[in-house]
């Protein structure tokens, strides 16, 4: 643990958790955190998925009641028992998703509960001016006709202001935000910057939760690292550079070698001359995703590098239309997918193993044996016919090949372990004969059994010519189980390793890279 | 008491709701005949089970469609208002021929499922209010086109239709067993009637899956409105009269509770096509044999509400969420 000396320029803390543990049933979600917030410092807090970055907000905003530890804020300690007793104390949370009520006016909204009276009643001309006075401040002008609209009426970025400014206002000491600028233009990032850069002006404490590193850097000045539960650094955030604080989220050491063998990949080359089996061009989903470009090749595993939120998952669902494209093409065989639906995708030979299998994939309510032959019905029947010779043997084929441990093929899919489960979303794809398999998380939530199974059938089908495209968080399996890797950071791609690149010195390094004029545009520093 | 002892007896209650969602209708049904029997030994006669047969049918083909659209996760309220649109449109037509009138009041009941298939799987409206806007303005439509009141019919297919029997066995009995056929043959052994399951139970997945999502939802509303137009030629048979503004009103509150009693859980996924028929039975036969001993309507309705409540808590899901 590197703790470094507050700067010269940090009173003492204004909010201060020291030692924080919170468990779960089964999970330890945090182990002994600490955080100190000063009063006009903004404060980055970084980590992976289950790092306990939301355990960590939720403890300090009363929604959680920690096991052990203080908090302190101002030098006097508190419990909250519920969220509006953070709030009452002045610490404020702005959520990464708005949760004001869109069907009420837009001043409404900004003035709930605190609204300006005049006779007992709610001074409704009064607000108006107020309201769009405060907001256009924070770049929503909209004028006194505007914030009488619903809330609702307004984009997603104007409402996220919205809530920003309803947050402050209500006298925050405080201000927490979690992931302000997932739903926010560029521009609105620009402007939310300039209100921090006011709250850090004013006096107040901010805690910043993103992804982005290149935000980071811009407005943060303070930094504290979790991973698994537990602070691994805290400190100024200019004296740890991209590298290291990449390394320290993801549990790098960068001196550590790569270990060969942690996972059941083998080795295997495609062929650099084949021509490309998809080819994926300017996929765009604002804001999530800006004009990323893709080929896989047969044979051939393409790894998709990043950190949460860089846009990984949304690539593969562009590809095969479970998200609509804003723009860019799809070109499978060297046919053009127009459409953008899952069912042309399917037809093209393109399928998808979401991320999310419970809500994405499987039928819970139908047998393994429905669940597996669900999207190769139409090629099983004939008039609308079920054969049922024939979707016996595919089934009885693929439980045998993929070795799925199940009482018998009419056994309910929801009663299968993760493992299995998700064996049975593969055979749904594989019976299909796919030419490309994009496979989100394949083997996340799984045990290491049927995990070194699931990545071992990746290479087979890889080697019998399947395009496949793999995302993972883990990087031993993106390494092992990649030929090349494509990394993306905030939904643009910033690198491609091949050959000997694929290695995790090289990936983190990619992962940290600053931002080039050509690819970003606009640097937000001022 | 053992904690042991606890354990399984909570087993036992857990297998016990189980048996009462998938036989309980069933082994209801017998119960009430016994009773209803043996207070009443012509409750057994030809000639009620005859009557209670033209009374059943007519909901019967409602249900069907309604447990089709349950399935996946949604409703038809609008299967009374249908009813309504045949019998204002049998009168109109039944100048040229009766079968021309059957086969309008079918293409009638087609479009209005294709409006609110339509509503619900492409403009993306809830089931529920898609079909219940329809339910409001299609009887009224249906009460203009009849001119504001109740027609004679007397037409002799028709009456056919409603009234005679072939072999003892009326007419719409031998319907009603065609088409519970032709359903469960789609249920069980088509892709549709797999995909349908699939959409009422996991839609994402589904149309992850390439399913033809919208095409399976268009389709059962379809389906749903024929029926419903087909029960209304059957009720305009029956009655030898056309009255828009009361044949098949409340018809949908009744197809819904012969679902929910047939075992079908309202959060779709799931349908049971001879637990509908089931349903439809039971519900029919208990008002009758309440009716047939003087029980005042209020009681029986009470006593519906009760078999409701006990289908719906056998039906919950107990999946652990």
């Amino acid at each position: 643990m590197t703790a470094t000396a507050p700067g010269p320029d940090a009173g003492a803390p204004l909010l201060d958790v020291a030692g924080v543990g919170k468990s779960f049933p089964g999970v330890r979600a945090l182990r002994e955190a600490s955080l100190a917030l000063r009063p006009g410092r903004v404060h980055a807090l970084v980590g992976e998925n289950g790092a306990g970055k939301s355990t960590l907000i939720k403890v300090i905003t009363g929604v959680y009641r920690p096991d052990s530890g203080r908090i302190t804020l101002a030098g006097n300690e508190v419990s909250f028992d519920t969220p509006l007793d953070a709030q009452h104390a002045g610490i404020s949370t702005i959520y990464q998703e708005v949760n004001l009520v869109p069907l009420m006016s837009v001043a409404r909204n900004l003035f709930l509960g605190r609204e300006p009276r005049r006779f007992g009643l709610v001074d409704v001309r009064a607000m108006n001016a107020k309201a769009a006075e405060i907001l256009a401040d924070y770049g929503v002008d909209i004028g006194v006709s505007g914030v009488a609209r619903p809330l609702g009426s307004l984009g997603l970025g104007a409402q996220q202001m919205v809530a920003i400014a309803r947050a402050i206002q209500l006298a925050a000491r405080v201000v927490i935000m979690d992931e302000p600028t997932s739903s926010l233009e560029r521009r609105e990032v620009l402007t939310l910057f300039g209100v921090i850069r006011r709250l850090r002006e004013a006096g107040i404490a901010v805690l910043y939760v993103s992804h982005r590193l290149d935000e980071l850097y811009t407005i943060c000045d303070d930094v504290t690292v979790l991973r698994d539960g537990a602070v691994v650094h805290t400190g100024e955030l200019a004296e740890l550079d991209r590298l290291r604080l990449v390394s320290l989220m993801l549990g790098r050491d960068m001196s550590q070698l790569r270990r060969e063998g942690v996972t059941a990949f083998g080795e295997h080359d495609a062929d650099e001359d084949v021509e490309p089996v998809l080819t994926a061009e300017n996929l765009t989903i604002r804001p999530k995703l800006h004009g990323v470009s893709l080929k896989i090749r047969p044979g051939e595993v393409l790894g998709l590098g990043g950190l949460l939120g860089s846009g990984r998952s949304e690539t593969a669902k562009a590809i095969a239309g479970g998200l609509k494209r804003d723009s860019g093409t799809v070109t499978v065989g060297g046919k053009r997918l127009r459409r953008g639906t899952s069912a042309e995708a399917v037809r093209a030979g393109v399928v998808m193993l979401p991320e999310d299998r419970k809500a994405e994939g499987l039928i819970p309510s139908l047998s393994v044996r429905q669940n597996i032959v669900l999207a190769a019905l139409p090629r099983l029947s004939r008039f609308g016919l079920v054969s049922t010779t024939k979707q016996d043997e595919i089934v009885d084929y693929f439980v045998d090949r993929l070795k799925i441990k199940a009482a018998s093929p009419d056994q309910k899919v929801s009663e299968l372990s993760g493992g299995n489960q998700q064996k049975v979303l593969l055979a749904r794809w594989l019976c299909l004969h796919p030419k490309v398999l994009l496979l989100d998380e394949p083997t996340r939530g799984i045990d290491v059994g049927a995990k070194a199974e699931v990545q071992k059938l990746i290479d087979e089908f890889a080697e019998e010519g399947l395009g496949v495209l793999l995302i993972s968080s883990e990087l031993e399996e993106l390494i092992e189980g990649s030929d090349r890797v494509l990394v993306l950071r905030d939904g643009i791609a910033v690198a491609e390793l091949t050959g000997a690149q694929v290695s995790e010195p090289e990936l983190l390094r990619a992962l940290a890279s600053e931002p080039t004029a050509g690819i970003d545009g606009e640097n937000a520093d001022d | 008491m053992t904690s042991e002892v606890v354990a399984a007896s909570g087993v036992d209650r857990a297998r016990l709701l189980a048996w009462l969602r998938d036989y309980g209708v069933y082994a209801a049904i017998v119960l009430l005949v016994v009773v209803a029997t043996s207070l009443h030994p012509a409750f057994l006669s030809v000639g009620n089970l005859r009557v209670q047969a033209f009374q059943l049918v007519p909901t019967l083909f409602v249900s069907l469609g309604m447990a089709l659209v349950i399935a996946t996760e949604g409703v038809d309220l609008s299967v009374g208002a249908v009813i309504a649109l045949a019998a204002s449109l049998i009168p109109l037509y039944l100048g040229y021929n009766a079968w021309i009138a059957i086969a309008l009041c079918v293409v009638g009941g087609a479009i209005a499922g294709t409006v609110s298939g339509l509503m619900v799987a492409v403009a993306k409206v809830q089931p529920i209010v898609a079909t219940l806007a329809l339910m409001i303005g299609l009887r009224g439509v249906a009460v203009i086109f009849n001119g504001n009141q109740a027609k004679p019919v007397n037409d002799p297919v028709l009456g056919a239709i409603g009234l005679n029997s072939v072999g003892g066995v009326p007419i719409v009995v031998i319907a009603a067993v065609v088409v519970v056929l032709i359903v469960l043959f789609v249920v069980r052994r088509t892709t549709f009637g797999r995909q349908l399951v699939a959409v009422g139970d996991n839609r994402a997945a589904s149309a992850l899956a390439g399913l033809p999502v919208r095409r399976v939802l268009l389709t059962v509303y379809i389906v749903s409105g024929v029926l419903a137009a087909l029960a209304g030629v059957l009720l305009v048979g029956h009655g030898a009269e056309a009255d828009p503004a009361t044949q098949g009103l409340n018809i949908e509150l009744a197809a819904i509770t012969a679902v929910v009693v047939g075992g079908t859980p309202l959060t779709g996924g799931r349908i049971r096509v001879l637990g509908t028929v089931a349903g439809a039975l039971f519900m029919q036969l208990l008002s009758a044999t309440l009716i047939q001993h003087d029980v005042p309507n209020s009681y029986a309705q009470m006593a519906e509400a009760v078999i409701i409540c006990l289908a719906v808590y056998a039906a919950r899901d107990r999946s652990g969420r």
